[in-house]
């Protein structure tokens, strides 16, 4: 009796503990994504009581409903000027961090510093910061006699500033990865180079970038998975709302989406959006992965 | 997943250096040397970002704590003024600001547990038991992460509407009880921390399968654990979209909170940037006491095979 309770634990157990995750995962994570696509299948309304089925009708309508497009030149828009100069900007930090430094650790905490404060919170700071009237930076356009810009009305300058946000809030979470991916690259490849003349600049791209792309690659899918859905930022800048600013001129695919589902409650429609903003998410992911592969091959 | 060729029979990837405090098996820690020199521009490049990095936040500080018609002066203030407890004042009787951090620290504590619980038990499970479908469900795991959490909004919210859990902070808590990623940190930990031998002494003396994991592993795990915690509390804290669209501004978490000061039409900045300090205060008053056990734990989970 003992030993076939002992046998039972031990062949029944490992599942009883992944089971937790694997069924909450499912029902709250997994299956929502996938009846989303049965959603968008319908004309479904959370005002109306049926729901007809009316196939692929609002696909066909968001490939002709130009707000989409516009969105999704946004997000992409936004993406580029952000995630660019973000990885940069870590990969030179890392770099730089990566000597024996003085003071490792305070370095490192305030540059995580800007990575724990809410995306919320740095849309806000960073709204008061681009004011139009009274933000310091228009100030400081000012006094160097560079005229002011009204930062959120234009789509260039909405745009710009949106990526500083997200640039200030990631630069230094990105740059603690490269850092510990630059770690366990060998010293002496360093030290060889020291040796045959190299500086500072060519050992980061001749040594170290190839040595860490696998974490230059997940760093890219990474910011590719969380640009593609950039909320709050836009949201809250200058009071812009869901639409993006008054012309729409920053809305993202997810302001989009959450317009159509929780402002005109059109789920089926907000459902294709939601499915083509997944195509998305994974044909930009996948051309970001080739890509990158392909720059350091040639 | 490249490591997985390299590993033996088990299919899971090569465990990682520890966490923390965690014990020290290899003889050689992978440390580099850092004999390069490096000189004062380094340094001065440094204090750039730092100075980027800090100032936004010093600044919101300085806006919190003046009057909202100071800030058009020229030239503006650059000091911390005497506003503070006004302005403190101000937000709570603006906004249910209370309720909000109340909701909020809820909301982060419960999510907090619920993950590192369940992903201690799964990790244990991942990294120490042998069991059919293993390196399958691993990769399932894995593959999970990389899921983008907007997508499924709709059916999510559908879903709460049919259980009437719409407005309340179960609607909030309940997609995020468990994480992949803690699942993938404390597998990581685990396979390389608890030995195995001990588990098989364990099961000598007749221990269930529950009790090694009461009695062996989670004292281990401790550190893993405490990281992992502290991530999750600062994401569930931080956490927006979801909480938007579920709660209502008279029963907020902070972020939701934080939305309704902001999206008014004459903006206040004092009052907002109030209300952005206290709602980052706490995170950051953590931060202060464990922000390099944070950076430790965030610099081991990124190394991935």
């Amino acid at each position: 009796m003992k030993t076939w309770l002992h046998r039972a634990d031990v062949k029944a157990s490992p599942y009883l503990y992944v089971s937790p995750f694997f069924l909450l995962f499912g029902a709250l994570g997994a299956f929502p994504l996938l009846f989303t696509a049965w959603v968008s299948l319908h004309d479904w309304s959370l005002l109306a009581d049926d729901h007809p089925f009316i196939g692929l009708q609002n696909y066909r309508e968001l490939l002709k409903d130009s707000f989409f497009w516009n969105a999704l030149g946004n997000t992409a828009s936004m993406w580029v000027l952000s995630t660019v100069p973000q990885l940069i900007f870590a990969l030179i930090l890392a770099h730089i961090l990566n000597n024996r430094l003085r003071g490792q650790t305070m370095w490192r905490t305030g540059l995580l510093l800007p990575n724990i404060t809410s995306v919320v919170a740095v849309a806000i700071i960073f709204g008061q910061l681009f004011g139009r009237d009274f933000g310091i930076i228009n100030y400081l356009l000012g006094v160097l006699d560079l005229g002011q810009i009204d930062w959120q009305a234009g789509t260039a300058s909405s745009h710009f500033a949106i990526s500083v946000m997200v640039i200030w809030r990631w630069t230094g979470y990105n740059a603690l990865i490269y850092l510990a991916a630059m770690q366990a690259v060998p010293d002496s490849l360093h030290e060889a180079a020291i040796i045959d003349g190299a500086s500072s600049a060519q050992r980061l791209w001749r040594i170290t970038i190839p040595s860490i792309r696998p974490t230059i690659i997940f760093t890219v899918i990474v910011s590719t998975i969380g640009g593609m859905q950039l909320f709050a930022e836009p949201l809250l800048f200058g009071g812009g709302g869901l639409t993006g600013g008054s012309d729409r001129q920053f809305q993202t695919l997810s302001l989009y989406l959450f317009e159509v589902g929780f402002g005109r409650f059109d789920f089926g429609y907000a459902s294709a959006t939601a499915w083509l903003m997944f195509v998305v998410i994974v044909v930009a992911a996948a051309f970001n992965f080739v890509l990158i592969r392909r720059i350091r091959r040639s | 997943m490249t490591t997985t060729s390299t590993q033996r029979s088990t299919g899971l990837p090569r465990p990682t250096v520890p966490v923390g405090g965690g014990p020290r098996r290899r003889k050689h820690q992978v440390r580099p040397l850092r004999v390069r020199r490096v000189n004062k521009t380094t340094y001065i490049i440094l204090s750039a970002f730092l100075f980027f990095s800090g100032f936004p936040l010093y600044y919101s500080v300085v806006v919190a704590s003046h009057d909202n018609g100071v800030l058009g002066q020229v030239p503006p203030p650059l000091l911390p003024g005497d506003q503070l407890f006004t302005n403190i004042q101000r937000v709570f009787d603006t906004v249910a600001f209370g309720k909000a951090m109340w909701n909020s620290l809820l909301v982060s504590a419960v999510i907090t547990f619920s993950v590192v619980l369940f992903s201690s038990l799964a990790g244990f499970a991942f990294a120490k038991l042998n069991f059919r479908g293993r390196p399958g469900l691993y990769v399932a795991v894995i593959a999970t992460m990389m899921v983008p959490s907007q997508l499924g909004i709709i059916p999510l919210y559908m879903l709460m509407a049919k259980l009437q859990l719409i407005d309340t902070l179960y609607a909030v808590i309940a997609p995020s009880l468990v994480s992949a990623f803690g699942v993938f940190f404390m597998t990581q930990y685990l396979s390389a921390a608890v030995p195995t031998e001990l588990l098989e002494a364990g099961r000598v003396d007749g221990c269930s399968t529950l009790s090694l994991f009461w009695h062996v592993v989670l004292p281990i795990a401790r550190p893993a654990a405490a990281v992992l915690g502290m991530l999750t509390f600062m994401q569930a804290w931080n956490d927006f979209f979801w909480p938007l669209v579920v709660l209502t501004p008279e029963n907020p978490t902070v972020q939701v909170s934080l939305s309704t000061i902001a999206s008014g039409y004459i903006t206040d900045f004092s009052l907002t940037l109030t209300g952005t300090a206290l709602a980052t205060l706490p995170l950051i008053i953590v931060f202060a006491f464990l922000g390099k056990q944070i950076i430790h734990g965030i610099m081991q989970g990124a190394i991935k095979g």
